[in-house]
């Protein structure tokens, strides 16, 4: 019976979706205020009705009700309940419904906190998310129900992929939509913008805390992302260059110069034109980054399906949204420009180089992905682009980007001398030189390319760390407390640091990083940049829903042992699907690595791999910077005096027309 | 020509200069740095690329499997029912693998065999690589395992 109430409330739910795409949007045309107020009512009907068959089949999953059909594919009785419930977004319809679901939650939020937009850009806003949703619940209801009964009902289900089995995994994929979706929220900003004819700077401020939150978002999906990867696919690797790591990056990128874009929209009224259509566009690779996953047209770990009908749905899902969004933008998107005077040396054309770099790595990022299933369509041949191309590429277009990033805080707006900025940098360039020599003493092999990566990581942390401290010295002058700082600025320090760590993080373990695939037998040990590891054999071990051997492997140092890893090789009962379970000893500076390939021989000895990875841990911790750089600029006082600012103004307005 | 206006021609010939070394910078690295998908039905009737690495991939042929004692070195037969060419590779083999399983191995031809850096074997038993379902398909040759879709 529940189950059926689930699909009822997700039809229902496309219904009121529909009607909230339409109705509000002619109330805006029609000056018909009961219609826009419409809006927020739909929005928080949908929201109801999309949660609640999000918990039916949450519910179906904890009851192990197999006679659902996407309950018994991904779950199973012996999945703990903690894996039961992330199983709901382990597949493909489930995952879709997530996806759906978290767009309904940044509606509401926006329909919440959005009193003081005026009413017919409220409604409009709405609306175009309520589009989005259309799009999206349609996709469910007609090609993937989560709710399809299987007849007879099978007795036990088959497993959740073993991969996904896996405290990472169960918030990746949230953490992931909820930056994927959060993009739509600028996007409907931008496409009510320009069915306005003007975007407001005090909207523009107002979109940008909700931007930040949603950039934050997928800074730490891609991190959780790449963490679990590290750990999980027994590779020891942390990006793949994999189609869908990219789908995730590319909005990233987009994102990223979006976030920059809107601050000068916002502080000089410039660029409105160019921010439109970046927001636009970053939505617009979200939902490609939705096509590629789901469409099953890549290759890749995690295409779960490849039902054509689903790829032709977003598709054309695809065509339609952005489509319309960009023949809207050439219609309209001349009447946004304003003219502003700005000097060539500013932090606007500062901003704004950075911007055409960021879309540039972007275009390379598609360029990398697309190509193959372009030439595939073309029926040329089969081909694959891999790490080499991205190598070749990426770091020339990085290159500007990072010389540019410790600049842009210290240049004024519209004209300023770059003597002057010359002049602040100097210290920067010292801490750059200090943090460099530090890292490069830490090298043990030569690599001009590690060099390059730490000098450029050294610059931007040297960079970041020179303005603090600079900020931190005027703030003084002036008698300031330390908390005086904007969190705005606070956020961009954060995440500026963080580049330069992740920057330092990559360099030395792309540059310094051992590996080493060695044949052990049972008290066979080999030795790694002066750490011994020394192989004690395998046993047998059991889990809640599989059976493994478990080696056992001691590190030595100056012959102290200094950590005892297991890592296994499961077996997970209901799939009959093998796992390597890596082992990682973690440190702030290195992390050893052991990872179990496959028995050999009859003398008990295995296949097994063992990394010596230096500093790989500062990659996330430079990711985790950039997080929470978005999460604190996202809290700036400006943001919310500028919403007082607009409602006062509003209640003035009314009170006159009254 | 007024300051303005030359401003905005610097800025837009600026903007074209760095787009367009952009894209011959990519089409340059994209043609130099693709590896291309061949079947070993190609590599028997010699129709083997010049230079680069390319890929190859097929179902493992049973008991062709055979490993050193003392090392980590293997060989193995790929086929897609019109060819089979054997694979040779040192190392650690994916989670995946084993004989029957559907793989994309990349390396070189020398000699006869196909030196492979990396083998790949998708993360689901179910799952069999595109390319490798097609070459099956092109060789007539039914799949062993379906195919992702259904």
């Amino acid at each position: 019976m529940f189950p059926e109430l689930g699909q009822w409330s997700l039809i229902l739910s496309l219904l009121v979706a529909v009607s909230l795409a339409i109705v509000p949007l002619l109330g805006s045309y029609l000056r018909l205020e009961g219609w826009m107020r419409f809006a927020d009512r739909a929005t928080r009907v949908q929201f109801a009705l999309v949660l609640l068959s999000f918990v039916i089949l949450t519910l179906a999953f904890l009851q192990k009700d197999f006679s659902v059909a996407y309950v018994a594919q991904n779950s199973n009785t012996a999945l703990p309940w903690y894996y039961r419930i992330s199983a709901v977004w382990g597949a493909h319809e489930g995952s879709l419904l997530l996806w759906v679901l978290i767009l309904c939650g940044w509606s509401i939020a926006v329909s919440l906190k959005g009193h003081e937009l005026p009413l017919a850009f409220r409604a409009r806003v709405l609306a175009i998310m309520g589009w989005v949703s259309t799009g999206f619940l349609a996709f469910i209801t007609f090609t993937s129900n989560p709710f399809l009964r299987l007849f007879p009902a099978p007795a036990e289900g088959r497993d959740l992929n073993p991969l996904l089995q896996d405290p990472g995994l169960v918030i990746h994929p949230p953490m992931l939509y909820m930056g994927y979706v959060g993009f739509s929220v600028a996007f409907a900003f931008a496409v009510a913008g320009l069915l306005d004819g003007k975007l407001d700077s005090r909207w523009v401020r107002w979109a940008r805390p909700w931007t930040n939150l949603a950039w934050a978002a997928l800074t730490g999906g891609i991190v959780l992302g790449s963490w679990w990867a590290y750990y999980e696919l027994g590779w020891g690797g942390w990006w793949f260059w994999d189609p869908v790591e990219n789908a995730s990056f590319m909005p990233w990128l987009a994102g990223t110069a979006l976030l920059h874009s809107l601050a000068v929209t916002e502080k000089r009224k410039l660029f409105t034109s160019w921010t439109v259509l970046l927001a636009i566009i970053t939505f617009s690779l979200s939902l490609l980054g939705t096509f590629l996953v789901r469409s099953g047209v890549l290759t890749s770990v995690h295409a779960f399906t490849s039902d054509p009908s689903r790829g032709l749905f977003i598709l054309i899902f695809l065509a339609v949204m952005a489509g319309g969004a960009l023949t809207l933008y050439a219609w309209r998107a001349p009447r946004l420009v304003v003219q502003q005077p700005f000097g060539l040396f500013s932090r606007e054309v500062l901003i704004l180089a950075g911007n055409i770099f960021l879309v540039l790595a972007m275009v390379v990022v598609l360029a990398g992905t697309l190509y193959p299933l372009v030439i595939d369509l073309l029926g040329a041949s089969k081909i694959s682009v891999g790490p080499p191309y991205f190598h070749t590429v990426f770091p020339l277009v990085l290159t500007p980007l990072v010389l540019l990033m410790p600049m842009g805080p210290f240049t004024r707006w519209k004209q300023d001398e770059p003597r002057r900025v010359v002049k602040l940098i100097w210290p920067g360039v010292l801490l750059t030189v200090v943090v460099l020599a530090v890292f490069a003493l830490q090298m043990h092999q030569w690599s001009a390319y590690g060099l390059l990566a730490a000098a450029a990581g050294s610059w931007v942390l040297g960079g970041t760390l020179n303005y603090f401290w600079q900020r931190q010295r005027k703030a003084r002058e002036r008698v300031l407390g330390v908390g005086q700082m904007p969190s705005g600025v606070v956020g961009m320090i954060l995440a500026h640091a963080g580049v330069g760590v992740f920057l330092l993080g990559v360099a030395m373990t792309e540059s310094q990083s051992i590996e080493k695939d060695v044949r052990m037998a049972p008290g066979e040990q080999v030795e790694l940049v002066g750490y011994q590891f020394r192989f004690l054999g395998a046993q047998h071990a059991e889990g809640p829903n599989y059976q493994a051997e478990q080696g056992t492997v001691e590190i030595l140092k100056n012959d102290q042992v200094i950590a005892t890893l297991h890592p296994q090789k499961r077996m997970y009962v209901a799939g009959g699907k093998p796992m390597t379970e890596a082992a990682i000893d973690a440190g702030f500076s290195r992390d050893l690595y052991v990872a179990m390939g496959e028995a050999l021989g009859t003398d008990g000895a295995w296949a097994i791999r063992v990394y010596y990875k230096p500093y790989i841990r500062w990659i996330w911790l430079g990711g985790i910077f950039m997080l929470l750089g978005g999460i604190v600029a996202a809290t700036d006082r400006r943001f919310r005096l500028a919403e007082q600012a607009v409602a006062l103004r509003e209640q003035k307005l009314a009170l006159q027309e009254g | 020509m007024n300051p303005k206006r030359k401003r905005r021609l610097l800025l837009v010939g600026l903007l074209l200069l760095g787009v367009s070394a952009a894209v011959a910078l990519t089409l340059t690295a994209l043609k130099e740095n693709v590896s291309l998908f061949i079947t070993p039905a190609d590599i028997a009737a010699g129709r083997i690329p010049q230079g680069n690495q390319f890929r190859v991939g097929g179902i493992v042929v049973a008991n062709s499997v055979k490993r050193d004692s003392d090392s980590l070195h293997i060989q193995f037969d790929v086929t897609d029912g019109a060819g089979t060419v054997r694979v040779d590779y040192t190392g650690i083999l994916p989670d995946l693998f084993r004989e029957g399983q559907g793989i994309v191995a990349q390396g070189s031809i020398e000699n006869g065999i196909f030196k492979a850096n990396e083998v790949l074997a998708k993360h689901d038993e179910k799952y069999m690589p595109p390319e490798v379902a097609e070459a099956l398909k092109r060789a007539n040759t039914p799949a062993p395992h379906p195919t992702g879709a259904q």
